[in-house]
């Protein structure tokens, strides 16, 4: 299981993933604070729609791609958390007219 | 062992009609460079595209026409025969126009089309506004109609290449990657092709080498003028369905992706991205389709288009050279299925029909004199 | 330090890690003018990551090689090179014009000299099970611990390498017990390094760092697994266990999260963009740009300092950054040739253990030749066995291949399969890979958006002379 394995003095942020509200620190990228309450799954594949979740955390594999506030395709480990912000899994291909 | 035919160069072109003389029971030896060569078959926009075509050659828009004709019966036996699917679609396909001046040019070409080729046969109508908005997602303000023809599709140019070597293997054929044809010579009554690979020899010749033919037809009495024009295609991360059709400039595969096209750059063999030139290809798919500012490109490349001077197909036996034919064209997605079908029969009873006459370099020696 | 104002500038340099640090620290201590880009919000590459913000306990954790790295972040905040982070570079041109996106648009920077900064990757371990979530590469833990101070409580730790052991440590010091180590690395492999031992004595505190680390672990009891074979990572969705064969039994450990290392390799996209010439390096078992002894590569003005060249580890990074940048400065009519010298002294104190290493930790056959079905391109979902029909169908080369199976297409762009890619075909192919080569680069060299992209100064792409010849359409 992932955790936090210390507790600082960093302000909290709040956000959501899949509509259920979260912690995050300051500084937190989305694929840290997701996986600091143990989520693993963050999308599935455009060709067979299996399960993934981040591999690299470096930017590389893409494995972690989710919606961001409406915009499909982000890496997660790339984006810091901002308050207030609305993460979803991305699932498959992202749709992006409505 | 010797060969019947051989065909230099592995594009579409030469892949096609390799794989068609294979499947009229020819021995053939298909000869191809590297894995980093000249090939506009790894880098074009996979429009199996009707109209507009031959606006100033009616035996080139009857050929086009012809090849799109075939082209369903193609893609089956090639499915059939390889597993390989071609992903080939024919719902037909627009020309968007984003201002009046694009829109009565695309009317222009349209009424003589008609003129020369009887509406029904040609069969392209225009398009309004609201038509359009009934057939593609998200137009923009600017476009003002377009232009469809039912003869249009696309297909992936990368599985149609999978699927001809493919399909020459199960029917017999042989691909020699590496093989750069260095020097044809005649052996007796056939032709000897050097290589870095070995010799290769057969009874026919042809070359199918795109820009490469310039300098093989000089060695079999050719005189093949074709020079690169270069164009660049953008390419997008997959997304969900939203075009059941092909347009000029825009067009979803079956993947997803959606690839913008292209380019028509002047600049010899110069094949570097270029980011500004880049940019107008993005601006002007926005213009047509606003919605997509929001898809990331994934992937960009840079290909040498073959183009003839007058842009249309050679196809030429050699006189000095009988046995040695020329086959280059720009469109050879498009013309992959006549290639294959019409064309490779052609060239395996050793003589080019009638009708190709039309195709011969010597077109343009008449014009220069 | 100073915002960016400008777009014209002696050095740019890509990459704010140990070696893009040190190269901007020197060419601006010669008056040269520089800016260094980066895509990540702060300074230090991968091994200083969260450097700036790591407190102390954290910092004790990570040891005294990381905090090291303190010193280096805040003299190259003193220095007058002009700092962007958040800045992804998809485009550098043969002028040494350099396309970088902020996020919301981009900017074109005109460089005199570029120092390619952008330092390695982990290589990629192809092997059954390795897409599951839960499964990452154990560089990814690190940055997990050091930026965010995130840990997981079961890991197995898979593969081989020095930055394995070093990780499992950190984790061990960080309060959470590794679950086990399972080590790939060949019992004959032992016997092969030995004849590097005595060179490798020349850097005798490496070698202590890290029996002191195997140490700690076999301490704290983690089980260390050696000469593992077989190795599956298996589970419904997740991960949830892993399978290997060792000292002649079956294995089966179950866990939710499982770290893959088998070493890093160049981050080579930069220098493949700029078609700079490439080599096979045996003993390191990747390309490597070729450089000259100051890191220059085969295009004028161009260097690759870090581990970009082939890789050297932190302390060679930095070297090589000073060294690019004092030889840039030396061009310019700035030279110090004394410094110079020290610099390729220290350099070749620091290669000494290199040897030792690359023997005993050459990449594990197992990954090297994935099965037939194992996922190679995680993107566009191409196994090993997709990539053998497409050679047997004549593919003479990776490019090739790309464009039979769509492998290297996905958003990646063929940098979790790359290697792998070219490696099967080499083997089926029968010839060397140095003949095989690697996926051509393009920009953009991370995916960008299409409204970025329209939005810049544009040429035209259908000249007026050209767009009415129809024939050409297409
Ligand atoms: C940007 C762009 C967009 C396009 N869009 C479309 C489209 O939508 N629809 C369509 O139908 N067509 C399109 N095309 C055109 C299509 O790609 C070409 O018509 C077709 O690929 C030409 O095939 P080719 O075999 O003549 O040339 P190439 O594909 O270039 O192949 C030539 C082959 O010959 C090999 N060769 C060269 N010299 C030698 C030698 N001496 N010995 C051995 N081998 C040699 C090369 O390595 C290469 O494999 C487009 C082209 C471009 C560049
Ligand atoms: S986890 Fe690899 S790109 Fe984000």
């Amino acid at each position: 299981m992932f955790k936090r394995a210390e507790e600082t003095g960093a302000p909290a942020l709040s956000f959501t993933f899949e509509g259920k509200p979260l912690k995050a620190r300051s500084g937190d990228t989305i694929a840290a604070a997701l996986l600091a309450a143990d989520e693993r799954i963050f999308r599935t594949t455009p060709v067979t729609e299996t399960p993934r979740g981040p591999f690299c955390l470096m930017g590389v594999c893409f494995d972690c791609l989710v919606e961001i506030d409406g915009v499909p395709n982000r890496q997660a480990c790339m984006v810091q958390v901002e308050e207030g912000m609305q993460v979803r899994r991305q699932s498959g291909s992202a749709e992006v007219i409505s | 062992m010797k060969a019947d035919t051989i065909v230099i160069g592995g594009g579409l072109v030469g892949a096609a009609i390799a794989y068609g003389l294979a499947r009229e029971g020819e021995k053939v030896d298909l000869l191809d460079e590297g894995d980093v060569a000249f090939r506009a078959s790894r880098g074009n926009f996979g429009l199996v595209w009707v109209q507009t075509k031959g606006l100033k050659m009616p035996e080139y828009a009857r050929w086009t026409r012809r090849s799109a004709d075939v082209w369903p019966e193609f893609s089956d036996t090639l499915l059939e025969e390889t597993g390989v699917s071609t992903a080939y679609h024919k719902p037909g396909g627009v020309h968007v126009c984003v201002d009046e001046e694009e829109l009565e040019e695309q009317v222009k070409i349209l009424n003589r089309m008609n003129q020369e080729h009887g509406a029904e046969y040609y069969g392209a109508r225009v398009l309004s506004r609201a038509e359009l908005d009934d057939m593609l997602p998200g137009l923009g303000p600017d476009v003002v109609g377009g232009t469809y023809s039912p003869h249009d599709g696309h297909a992936s140019p990368l599985y149609l290449m999978r699927a001809l070597h493919a399909g020459l293997l199960k029917n017999g054929g042989r691909y020699h990657p590496n093989a750069r044809g260095i020097e044809i010579e005649r052996d007796g009554g056939h032709f000897a092709v050097r290589t870095p690979a070995g010799t290769f020899t057969g009874a026919k010749l042809v070359l199918a080498a795109g820009l490469g033919n310039r300098d093989l037809g000089e060695m079999v009495g050719l005189d093949i003028p074709v020079e690169p024009l270069k164009g660049q295609i953008l390419v997008t991360e997959r997304t969900a369905p939203l075009f059941t059709m092909p347009t000029h400039v825009v067009r979803q595969t079956d993947e997803g992706s959606i690839m913008i096209g292209d380019s028509h750059e002047d600049e010899g063999f110069d094949t570097t991205s270029k980011p500004r030139v880049m940019a107008d290809i993005a601006a002007r798919a926005l213009r047509a389709f606003p919605f997509l500012k929001d898809l990331r490109v994934v992937r960009s490349w840079a290909a040498l288009r073959v183009m003839s001077p007058d842009g249309h197909p050679i196809y030429q036996q050699s006189e000095t050279h009988p046995g040695a034919f020329s086959v280059n064209c720009h469109s050879g997605v498009t013309l992959a299925g006549a290639h294959a079908m019409a064309l490779a029969p052609m060239i395996a009873r050793g003589r080019l029909d009638d009708d190709m006459a039309a195709f011969s370099a010597r077109r343009f020696n008449v014009q220069a004199r | 330090m100073s915002a960016t104002t400008k777009n014209r500038y002696d050095v740019a340099i890509i990459g704010a890690g140990p070696a893009g640090m040190a190269a901007a620290v020197e060419v601006t201590k010669a008056g040269l003018s520089a800016i260094v880009l980066d895509e990540q919000p702060a300074p230090g590459g991968q091994i200083y990551r969260g450097i700036e913000t790591s407190d102390e306990k954290r910092t004790k954790i990570l040891g005294p090689d990381y905090a090291a790295g303190r010193d280096i972040a805040r003299a190259f905040r003193d220095s007058r090179a002009e700092y962007l982070p958040g800045a992804t570079v998809w485009n550098i041109d043969s002028a040494l014009g350099i396309d970088v996106s902020l996020g919301q648009g981009s900017k074109h920077i005109q460089a005199g000299a570029i120092v390619v900064a952008t330092g390695a990757i982990e290589r990629p371990t192809p092997m059954p099970g390795w897409t599951l979530p839960g499964v990452t590469t154990a560089g990814a833990l690190q940055i997990l611990l050091k930026a965010n101070g995130v840990v997981s409580d079961d890991v197995v730790f898979v593969g081989s390498g020095p930055l394995l052991s070093l990780i499992a440590a950190q984790m061990l010091k960080a309060g959470v017990k590794p679950r086990a180590i399972v080590e790939t690395v060949p019992q004959s492999r032992y016997v092969a390094a030995l004849k590097h031992l005595p060179a490798a004595l020349g850097a005798a505190s490496y070698l202590l760092k890290g029996m002191a680390m195997m140490l700690s672990l076999r301490r704290a009891g983690v089980p260390i697994y050696r000469d593992a074979t077989g190795i599956r990572i298996e589970g419904n969705g997740k991960a949830e266990a892993v399978t290997f064969t060792s000292g002649g039994k079956s294995h089966r450990l179950e866990t939710t999260s499982v770290a893959l290392h088998q070493g890093i390799v160049p981050n080579q996209q930069v220098t493949r963009l700029l078609r700079c010439e490439h080599e096979w390096n045996k003993s390191q078992h990747c390309f490597v740009p070729k450089v000259d002894e100051y890191f220059e590569t085969t295009m004028a003005d161009v260097y690759v300092a870090g581990d970009g060249a082939g890789i050297g580890g932190a302390v060679a990074a930095r070297l090589r950054g000073r060294l690019a940048g004092l030889r840039i400065a030396e061009k310019a009519g700035r030279g110090n040739a004394q410094e110079r010298r020290s610099v390729t002294d220290a350099l070749m104190r620091e290669a000494k253990i290199r040897p030792l290493l690359e023997t005993l930790y050459a990449p594990s056959p197992e990954i090297l030749a994935p099965a037939d079905e194992t996922l190679v391109c995680r993107c566009e979902e191409v196994t090993a066995g997709d990539i053998r029909k497409a050679v047997d169908l004549g593919a003479p080369g990776p490019n090739q291949v790309k464009s039979f199976l769509r492998s290297g297409m996905g958003p990646c762009q063929g940098r979790m399969c790359g290697l792998a890619v070219s490696e099967i075909i080499a083997s089926r192919r029968g010839e060397p890979i140095s003949e095989i080569g690697y996926y051509r680069i393009r920009p953009p060299l991370k995916p960008l958006l299409l409204s970025e992209l329209a939005a810049l100064e544009s040429e035209e792409a259908v000249p007026v002379d050209l767009a009415d010849e129809s024939a050409a359409l297409h």
